[in-house]
């Protein structure tokens, strides 16, 4: 997208030919059939041994493998490695590409890792979302109508594996790769070719995934529990697959972030100064470390079970499916922050700008975030309290969970104050982040049932619990990320968005989202269990009524998609430098921010949320300034 | 980016207005509002009355509507009020508000109401759980007990794709696969699987225990008048995980001994396999469940 690095570019056809995605999917689909069939030579004779084997799941797994080692030497990742094996010197030239070529590869730029990770995370996001109008369209009826139970319990199941697999970098890695280093003032990443791995294997991991309808599914849901995962069929396969090879992305994302702040700030950025949004994702990246090795563990046992023949998880042969739910849940948790954090970072960072006012009790936010990213390793157990587990720790995970309630209290209270006496202007963006408050006060406090034990054991598995975490996360998440698309994407590719439409799209999202989970919440207290094909009777009013108002929040993503088409690619009008009045370093930079960034270091003097209180600091080119790094 | 002289003149008496009226209208709001939900929405919400431990639940949703009303009126005047009031009018251009960074004592007080409430809730809650149970699955080794629970009535409550087996040891083992409770009676659940993790719902007695292979789960809960109920999987167990539900029955005594006895009749032919051990014919699973010795979690 950048017009300043047009160079006469080599015809079409040279442009394929090289280290890119078309030769990443070539390689993969090789790697994949010798993976397949390499699998099969060796471990086929041997299946005749063991008549309870009816499938060989190890070449599933080798397939997969051999698919996605092709795939990322496809992509280029051994080329600098083997370099530097042989003796050249380091160097970051997977940069230097230009043309859109280089958003079809692997670029070490920061910014286009950040643009990529949008569109793709985007479009899981879509197949996701076309997999919710599928349950809500078999839950039209009380009956199993449309799908057969099969197919719909891997709808369920897709629909919330990825969900949850790719929504955890939905803004870390789109807002987070593409800001942190302008933000910090840093005109990089830490590691910027595994910020580029990190994506292309969330890309891989996506793709496997949705293959699983080839290999028959897998009726566990997103939590893939343990003695049913063991008995399903080959499709169980893609989801571990797809769900290790996430982990894998997010740890490494994590130690990415966690390094490029820690080490990479400019002169003056202290971490009273550091940007709101940069402390989110601090938090988050220190639970994407710690807790997506456990769920690889945890799969890896899985995957052993079901290749090799162990017994991690079967009860008959020793092993435990707690084994299995306490290591998922230690993930699972600190998983459900790892999607909640950004979104409070997001929040707090828009509103200073929308209010015109300070960042109100900046301290108190940060502690906010750093707690619940520390209270949420304490929690676990809460989603197995009638689980039949060692009952003597209840109360203490009742209060651990409740507990948290206060440091996201924190966020609250920043918030709000920030909102009190400003000059309240009311964009899209700002109207996302004020309906954060209103989805999640109401995921909060229905959260307090949950976490309440007594009252846990009504609703604990039902559709009241997948109304509170919808809540949570689509009206968390979900809202500040389309507040971080209406505010940054002008910035990113250098056009404005439709206001009008973004307008329609937030009202129509906002109306449409409450009237789809409020009654969810009835269903469930009225004994509605989850990813369930068929209900009583009695709650079908309330299940078409749920349906028809899911079409009409998918129709309100239709409306945002027709606004990005249009507007990024006909109506085409540039975007200024910083529509928002934001003191932001990013909009100190023109739109869209060139290739080098910065042309020196910054020199941060203050935080960037000094509003009132005289005029805006330019950080990027103020006089005298020390020569950069790199 | 001008600064507003009026809203950078500190706090003047315009804005204490301000907050004042937010609170003196969250403060007549709640008092209307708490009592309304806690004595009216708060009974509606399920399980309902039809057990013991149901009560227990409803008084619980009932004390956490009641605490949670105020925080809603909170946010609501708040935002009613703070989004019509601080809104930068057109005509006014990009004007800055005052630059208040922080106030220790809003944070104080925030801190202090937020962490006491929570700590009532989980006070409360603990009380409330230990008090007796609440119907929620324990484990092989419970820590809270209802009244008279050592004369407990026992049920097994086997769950395996994709039904439920209920097993009376008082009645000589019978198994069936209807759940007939008697009435006005303190009732030992132990719930366990034969394959993947089920969980035992019984929806308007408010009783929920996961049943896990190997794993004796046990559940309290006592029974009031005679009544029917819903019981679902409520734990993902595969293909057919939506159709695993039935209908369960509470009925007096003399209508429990005379189904006890039908159900008997009914199931004489294949008792004789029942309670044998795999090995002399009979059903693979009669051995694995029986309540003592208990077999134990992990």
């Amino acid at each position: 997208m950048s017009e300043a690095a047009a160079a006469p570019s080599p015809p079409l056809w040279r442009q394929l030919i090289g280290f890119n995605l078309l030769t990443g999917i070539v390689l993969g689909v090789g790697g994949w059939y010798v993976g397949w069939f390499g699998a099969h030579a060796v471990v086929g004779p041997s299946l005749d041994y063991f008549d309870d084997i009816d499938y060989n799941e190890l070449s599933v797994f080798l397939a997969y493998l051999g698919g996605v080692v092709g795939f990322l030497v496809g992509l280029g990742f051994l080329n600098y490695p083997i370099a530097r094996l042989r003796g050249y010197p380091p160097s970051l030239r997977e940069k230097e590409t230009a043309g859109w070529t280089r958003y079809f590869s692997l670029c070490t730029d920061h910014k286009v890792v950040g643009i990529q990770y949008l569109w793709g995370v985007g479009l899981f996001f879509f197949i996701a979302g076309l997999n919710a109008m599928l349950i809500r369209t078999e839950l039209l009826t009380p009956h199993s109508q449309v799908f057969p139970a099969g197919t719909y319990l891997t709808i369920v199941g897709m629909h919330g594996t990825m969900m949850m697999g790719i929504m955890t970098s939905a803004i870390l890695g789109p807002f987070a790769n593409y800001l942190v280093p302008l933000m910090i003032g840093s005109r990089r990443m830490a590691f910027p070719r595994i910020e580029s791995f990190t994506f292309w294997l969330l890309m891989a991991a996506g793709t496997i995934l949705t293959t699983t309808i080839f290999f028959g599914g897998f009726p566990t849901g997103w939590t893939g529990y343990a003695p049913l995962s063991n008995e399903a069929n080959p499709g169980m396969d893609c989801y571990i697959l797809f769900f290790a090879l996430v982990g894998i992305s997010m740890c490494l994302l994590g130690i990415n972030m966690i390094t490029t702040i820690l080490t990479m700030r400019a002169p003056g950025l202290t971490w009273t100064r550091l940007p709101i949004f940069v402390w989110a994702v601090l938090s988050t990246a220190v639970l994407n470390v710690l807790a997506a090795p456990v769920l690889i563990a945890a799969l890896s046992m899985e995957a052993l079970d079901r290749t090799a023949q162990t017994s991690f998880y079967v009860a008959a042969a020793g092993g435990s499916n707690y084994l299995y739910e306490n290591l998922f849940w230690i993930f699972g948790h600190p998983e459900v922050y790892i999607l909640a954090i950004p979104g409070f970072g997001i929040v707090l960072e828009l509103l200073p700008v929308f209010a015109r006012k300070p960042l109100w009790g900046y301290r108190l936010a940060v502690a906010g975030m750093l707690g619940v990213s520390l209270l949420s390793w304490f929690v676990w157990q809460h989603h197995l309290f009638v689980s039949g587990i060692n009952g003597d720790l209840r109360p203490f995970y009742m209060l651990s969970t409740e507990l948290i309630s206060i440091p996201t209290g924190f966020t609250f209270l920043c918030g709000m104050m920030t909102l009190w006496r400003g000059k309240i202007r009311f964009t899209v963006p700002m109207l996302f982040c004020l309906a954060w408050f209103f989805n999640f006060l109401i995921g909060g406090l229905s959260g307090v049932f949950l976490s309440d034990t007594p009252s846990d054991v009504s609703t604990h598995g039902s559709f009241f619990s997948m109304a509170h975490f919808h809540y949570t996360i689509m009206g968390g998440l979900v809202f500040t990320f389309f507040a971080a698309i209406y505010y940054w994407l002008p910035k990113m590719t250098g056009w404005e968005l439709n206001e009008r439409l973004g307008k329609i799209h937030f009202w129509t999202m906002f109306l449409f989202f409450n009237s789809t989970f409020a009654p969810l919440f009835a269903v469930g207290f009225l004994g509605q269990p989850r990813r369930v094909v068929t209900y009583p009777n009695g709650l079908q009013f309330l299940n078409d009524w749920v349906s028809i108002s899911a079409y009409c929040l998918g129709f309100s993503m239709l409306i945002f998609l027709f606004n990005l088409i249009w507007s990024l690619a006909f109506v085409r009008k540039p975007a200024a430098a910083n529509p928002w009045g934001s003191r932001s370093i990013e909009f100190q930079l023109p739109s869209p921010v060139p290739v080098h960034d910065f042309d020196r270091i910054p020199v941060f003097s203050s935080d960037p949320y000094g509003y009132g209180e005289g005029p805006a600091p330019n950080w990027v080119a103020p006089a005298g300034a020390p020569a950069g790094r790199e | 980016m001008a600064t507003d002289p009026h809203a950078a003149s500190g706090p003047s008496g315009e804005s204490t207005n301000d907050g004042m009226r937010v609170v003196v209208a969250w403060l007549v709001l709640s008092a209307i509002a708490t009592p309304l939900v806690a004595i009216y929405v708060g009974p509606l919400i399920p399980p309902g009355n039809a057990s013991v431990q149901g009560q227990g639940q409803v008084f619980d949703n009932q004390v956490m509507t009641a605490l949670i009303t105020p925080i809603l009126c909170l946010l609501a005047v708040f935002f009613a009020y703070g989004l019509v009031r601080f809104h930068a009018k057109r005509s006014e251009g990009m004007l800055d508000g005052p630059p208040l960074r922080n106030d220790s004592r809003v944070q104080l007080l925030w801190i202090v109401i937020t962490t006491a409430m929570v700590l009532f809730l989980a006070g409360f809650g603990t009380y409330e759980l230990l008090k007796d149970g609440s119907g929620g699955g324990q484990g092989p080794n419970p820590i809270a007990f209802p009244a008279n629970h050592q004369h407990a009535f026992q049920v097994q409550v086997i769950g395996q794709q994709w039904q439920f087996t209920y097993r009376y040891p008082s009645l000589g083992g019978l198994e069936s696969n209807q759940l007939v409770l008697p009435a006005n009676t303190t009732v030992e659940l132990h719930v366990t699987s034969l394959d993947v993790v089920h969980s035992f719902w019984a929806v308007e007695l408010g009783v929920k225990a996961d049943a896990n292979p190997g794993v004796d789960n046990v559940a309290y809960v006592q029974t009031r008048k005679p009544t029917t109920f819903h019981v679902r999987c409520a734990e993902l167990c595969g293909l057919w995980h939506g159709y695993m539900f039935n209908n369960g029955r509470v009925v007096d005594q003399t209508q429990f001994s005379s189904w006890a006895a039908q159900a008997k009749k009914l199931y004489a032919s294949i008792e004789p396999y029942m309670n044998k051990p795999e090995s002399q014919g009979g059903a693979p699973y009669s051995h694995s469940y029986l309540p003592a010795p208990q077999r134990r979690a992990g």
